[in-house]
């Protein structure tokens, strides 16, 4: 069984080809990062994956489960953290996260008692009654890797997770997926543009305008060039 | 099953929290209709004689009149913000947090449309009870008969509002919805004017105010008050509510990709 699997992905907008038979798979447990410049075909990526809309043609399993044939058992192993914040910033910490536990089936005792698993993890217990307006970038950012966490998924996919957080909450984020990656055995795809994410023993896929240019472990693909040089020298694109 | 009743708790708690937050937008959905009633009807009073029609036994203030119509006012307005909310989430992404559930997405749809609902009820009675200070009262039984009446119209608009979202690409659109959709089935329904009214000035008027299913809303509304089912009314709003809850899914499912641009 793979954690994630996708196989001959293509989508067009119209005449614009966005993606282009992509085809890959990342192992249970692996965090893969997915590289490439904007408009690379990420976004089209994560869309099809999440199911906000399907694809025609081409294949995605989330833990074993096809997305087109069986997509809520897919769904219901998957995490997301999108791009953009889907917090609500007037409700509290725990209404924002009963609010999701609640979309995946869960409530009452099970969920109080995953949301505050889920805060002692974020070592943010006693915080359940504070507005998220009132946390500051880094612990909204984090609060959504632990409400992306309650239902248990196996993959996690985060989408440019660490956009508009300075250097030093950036590291901790990034260290804190690839540690849950490594003692959960937890799936993760994390799309970025920012090199220095990426460690050397990840996967690494590299996206160029709709198709994947490269697939391997960050070490072997950057040779003995650094990770953003090489990219550069791949795509022709600075990231 | 508990599963699916969990996230229509949620979705309505966090619809209901988030109106409450949003304290102008209830003042003004209050405002709203309270000016139609104080000043237009006031105005319009000596303006327009009303003729003894069902389902009134006596002669009808304006003011009376007018009360049903404002009511699904609310419903309409109330149904098309939430369609606003509905374009505003999703470009916050909390659409797509909605949407990545693994509950079907037709029940978190409807869920998401009997939230917006309730609410719009709510309003209602807050409006009758302001509209009851101003002097325009009906019976006890009127208003609890009014409730059965105002779910099948808030419904139908509500779901006229999510099929509406699911096509409209950005914020500012919400504009356009005000002009070509909102002020044409209001003022083209009988909730201002009765039919025959209508037909006093033009047939074709009068066809069209008969068969948009606002009206058809309103005239519910109005029966329910006396205490009365309008049939017709009621198959219309129905059949209208399915139309566009079926609209709503179809611009909503996954292959369609009408989404799509929104995400893109």
């Amino acid at each position: 069984m793979t954690g994630l699997r996708v196989e001959n992905l293509s989508y067009a907008y119209g005449a614009r080809q966005a993606l282009d038979a992509v085809s890959f798979r990342v192992e249970p447990g692996t965090f893969c990062a997915l590289l490439g410049p904007n408009g690379a075909g990420k976004s089209t990526l994560f869309a099809l994956l999440t199911r906000l809309f399907t694809a025609p043609q081409g294949r995605i399993e989330i833990d074993g489960h096809d997305m087109a044939r069986a997509p809520r058992k897919a769904l219901r192993r998957m995490g997301v953290l999108f791009q953009q914040p889907t917090l609500d910033l007037d409700l509290t910490v725990q209404r924002n996260l009963s609010y999701f536990a609640a979309l995946h089936g869960l409530r009452g005792a099970r969920a109080q008692a995953r949301i505050e698993a889920a805060l002692e993890r974020l070592e943010m217990p006693g915080r359940l009654g504070e507005r998220v307006r009132d946390l500051n970038g880094g612990h909204r950012r984090r609060l959504e890797i632990a409400r992306s966490l309650i239902h248990h998924p196996k993959v996690l996919l985060l989408d440019e997770p660490t956009v508009g957080l300075d250097a030093a909450t950036r590291h901790a984020i990034t260290a804190h997926v690839h540690d849950l990656s490594r003692r959960k055995g937890l799936t993760v795809l994390w799309a970025t543009h920012l090199t220095d994410e990426i460690e050397d023993a990840d996967q690494l896929l590299i996206l160029h305008r709709g198709k994947l240019a490269q697939d391997g472990t960050a070490r072997q693909l950057r040779g003995g060039l650094g990770l953003a040089d090489h990219f550069l020298r791949l795509t022709g694109e600075a990231v | 099953m508990t599963a699916w009743l969990a996230a229509l708790a949620a979705i309505t708690q966090r619809e209901a929290l988030r109106f409450i937050g949003q304290r102008s937008r209830f003042v003004a959905a209050l405002v709203r209709p309270m000016l139609w009633l104080v000043v237009f009807a006031a105005g319009f009073r000596a303006a327009l004689g009303l003729s003894i029609t069902p389902p009134y036994a006596t002669y009808t203030t304006y003011e009376v009149y007018i009360v049903p119509g404002l009511c699904g006012m609310i419903l309409l307005f109330n149904g098309m913000q939430s369609s606003l909310s509905m374009v505003y989430d999703r470009e916050m992404g909390s659409m797509r947090l909605l949407l990545t559930s693994p509950l079907p997405r037709w029940w978190l749809l409807v869920c998401r449309l009997l939230a917006s609902t309730a609410i719009s009820i709510l309003q209602v009675y807050v409006f009758l009870a302001l509209a009851a200070i101003f002097g325009i009262r009906f019976g006890w039984v009127g208003y609890a008969a009014l409730l059965p009446a105002l779910v099948p119209a808030g419904l139908m608009l509500g779901a006229l509002g999510l099929a509406l979202s699911s096509v409209i690409r950005q914020l500012e659109n919400f504009a356009g919805v005000m002009n070509f959709v909102i002020f044409p089935i209001f003022f083209l329904s009988t909730a201002l004017y009765p039919l025959w009214k209508m037909a006093e000035s033009s047939a074709l008027l009068r066809d069209i105010c008969a068969v948009n299913p606002f009206s058809q809303a309103v005239e519910l509304i109005r029966f329910a008050l006396y205490q009365q089912l309008n049939a017709a009314a009621l198959a219309w709003v129905l059949l209208s509510g399915l139309v566009w809850l079926g609209l709503a899914v179809w611009g909503y499912d996954p292959a369609r990709g009408l989404i799509r641009k929104a995400a893109k």
